[in-house]
């Protein structure tokens, strides 16, 4: 279905038929305290070809050619087939598969994906995806307050240990729907205590609790969810797909399962891409699939008795239940979906097993070169998963910029999310690091140490 | 042809009241109203022991192309909610005056009775918003 433009003849002419003076007095009913205002920070409008050459010379900038960053967007193998299959025309220009007679293709692999993410996450029902992970973990909140019938307190207790992006998404997000959001601290050992949960006065609708945490630690799910089950709270989980293959997935956390799990899809071939785009992924339990935001597809059969696959539950939706729907939006990340669904079949269960067993092997092994160096110790003890937080014997942000100039990107410098760590680094390992990669990363990083002032 | 039962009270927003022992007062919807939505896949019911009062709402059906608002004809509290709508919300369209009642309420004022409509002047009400 093709974009035309109205003319400036047109909108007049609407206008005009309406009665209205100008558009934006269509806007007139939205108080001016929910009105975002001008967009300061967003620059003026590019032709084409002075966009092309701005692009050119940034893309000419990425000049690194090995990465150890992780916190959130993984540098994972990518087999070649599966942008092959996405770029087919017939995935790649595919509408809105709101008519199901015109697109039993895009549905049966959104089916086929949802199917993927309950099974990875142990859970009953997926949504078609969302955005990405951290407005998926706002929907997750969103709709848990909404859920959970039982806790009108609208406080939601977040992990402290949740990714900071995640935390800060959300905390927009939620903002001006009065939810107020509530931080279960960290310990020393970079973990949040299940012990603390009991000091809440009250309990709060839903638990946040991230697996492993933003610093690669592995939390006391079990615990918290036994916790939450106990207290009616609901417990919603962010997860790393590619974990999943390995550790235990949500749906098994404690005695009941966790309630919602999220995350984001980006592990699962989708290009790092300077941060994006990917997709957000959330799964629950059936009794919660009404408030579930975005598209579901179901399968069915037609009047023939053949199988069909369509969208579903619409009525939670903005197109029927309007400013009562689960939430605005009413789209997915269809392309990168698509990816991320091929990527999973041709791994399969048994080669997403594999590439988590290597990642957490190279995350080790470059764990333990690191600290063969003088004054890089490990910062926290305790089991962990792809990723791992070094502490160096000086500020890791200059250690970091130096690394950039020779080509590695170290790792994430962590003091400005916590201004206690500001001499840490978190850093991955990855399928595809090889053991001379790692030694080149010990090699450089001793190097630009040797260079950079100590701390006392 | 819709039915509207003569011994039920109706609003104007298609909920039937019936009147029962005790003050209780048993809600649904109208064969108009499940007519109109078309087959019914979910209701959302409110909680036993919630207060709600007149005009207020107090359920939501939900039907495939629609979801609309359910509002409590008498104000009071929920004393009753029927659970049979949970597995089998077809109901709704099969018996909606009988088994496929709502909630119950226990009400207040029975003053508030009097202001809903009798099912004559409903259905002429019924007949005066069809196109």
């Amino acid at each position: 279905m093709p974009f035309i433009p109205h003319t400036a003849a047109e909108v007049d002419a609407m206008l005009d038929a309406i009665g209205a003076e100008s558009i934006e007095q269509l806007f007139d009913e939205i108080p001016s305290q929910l009105r975002a205002g001008e967009l300061r920070t967003v620059p003026e409008a590019r032709s084409e070809m002075a966009m092309l050459r701005l692009m050119g010379e940034r893309a000419r900038k990425d000049q690194l050619q090995l990465c150890f960053l992780g916190a959130g967007c993984y540098d994972h193998h990518i087999p070649s087939a599966v942008w092959d299959i996405t770029q087919r025309g017939e995935f790649l220009t595919a509408y809105t598969p709101y008519q199901a007679e015109a697109s039993q293709g895009t549905l049966q692999l959104i089916y086929e994906y949802q199917s993927m993410m309950t099974a990875l996450t142990a859970l009953d029902v997926s949504n078609a995806s969302v955005y990405d992970g951290a407005s998926g973990l706002a929907e997750a909140v969103l709709m848990a307050v909404r859920a959970n019938r039982k806790n009108k307190s609208r406080r939601v207790l977040m992990a402290e240990t949740v990714h900071p992006l995640y935390r800060q998404t959300v905390a927009t997000i939620v903002r001006n729907q009065g939810i107020a959001l509530d931080s279960l601290p960290m310990t020393a050992s970079g973990v949040v205590d299940p012990a603390a949960l009991n000091g809440h006065a009250e309990p709060p609708v839903a638990l946040v609790v991230q697996q492993p945490n933003f610093f690669g630690l592995l939390e006391q799910v079990d615990e918290l969810t036994d916790w939450a089950a106990a207290h009616d709270v609901l417990v919603i989980a962010v997860v790393n797909p590619t974990s999943l293959a390995i550790l235990k997935p949500p749906g098994q956390w404690g005695e009941g399962g966790a309630d919602i799990a999220c995350g984001d899809g980006q592990p699962l071939g989708i290009p790092m891409a300077s941060g994006g785009p990917s997709f957000g992924f959330i799964c629950c339990r059936q009794a919660f699939v009404r408030q579930l935001p975005g598209r579901i597809i179901g399968r069915t059969e037609d009047l023939d008795g053949r199988t069909g696959f369509t969208l579903t539950l619409q009525a939670r939706e903005q197109h029927i239940r309007r400013a009562k729907a689960t939430s605005n939006i009413c789209t997915n990340q269809g392309l990168l979906v698509t990816a991320g669904t091929i990527y999973l079949s041709l791994l399969g269960p048994a080669g997403l097993e594999g590439v988590a067993g290597q990642c957490h092997r190279r995350t080790a092994q470059l764990a333990s070169a690191a600290v063969t160096l003088p004054g890089v110790t490990e910062r926290f003890a305790g089991p962990f998963f792809h990723e791992r937080v070094l502490a160096l014997p000086c500020e890791a942000e200059p250690v970091a910029e130096k690394l950039a100039a020779r080509g590695i990107l170290a790792g994430l410098p962590l003091g400005d999310y916590f201004p206690e760590l500001s001499r840490c680094l978190l850093v991955c390992g990855t399928e595809k690091h090889s053991d001379e990669d790692i030694e080149r990363y010990v090699t450089e990083l001793g190097a630009a140490l040797s260079s950079t002032e100590a701390v006392a | 042809m819709s039915e509207f039962p003569a011994e039920l009270r109706y609003a104007p927003s298609h909920e039937w009241a019936r009147v029962e022992d005790e003050g209780v007062v048993a809600v649904g919807i109208s064969d108009h109203a499940q007519d109109a939505l078309g087959d019914v896949v979910y209701v959302e019911l409110p909680e036993v022991g919630q207060d709600v009062e007149a005009g207020e709402e107090a359920a939501v059906v939900e039907s495939v192309k629609a979801a609309s608002d359910i509002y409590a004809p008498v104000s009071g509290t929920i004393v009753a909610v029927n659970t049979l709508l949970e597995d089998a919300p077809e109901t709704v369209n099969q018996d909606p005056y009988g088994d496929g009642w709502f909630f119950r309420i226990q009400s207040r004022d029975d003053a508030e009775l009097d202001a809903l409509l009798d099912a004559q002047t409903y259905a002429e009400h019924c007949e005066s918003e069809s196109p």
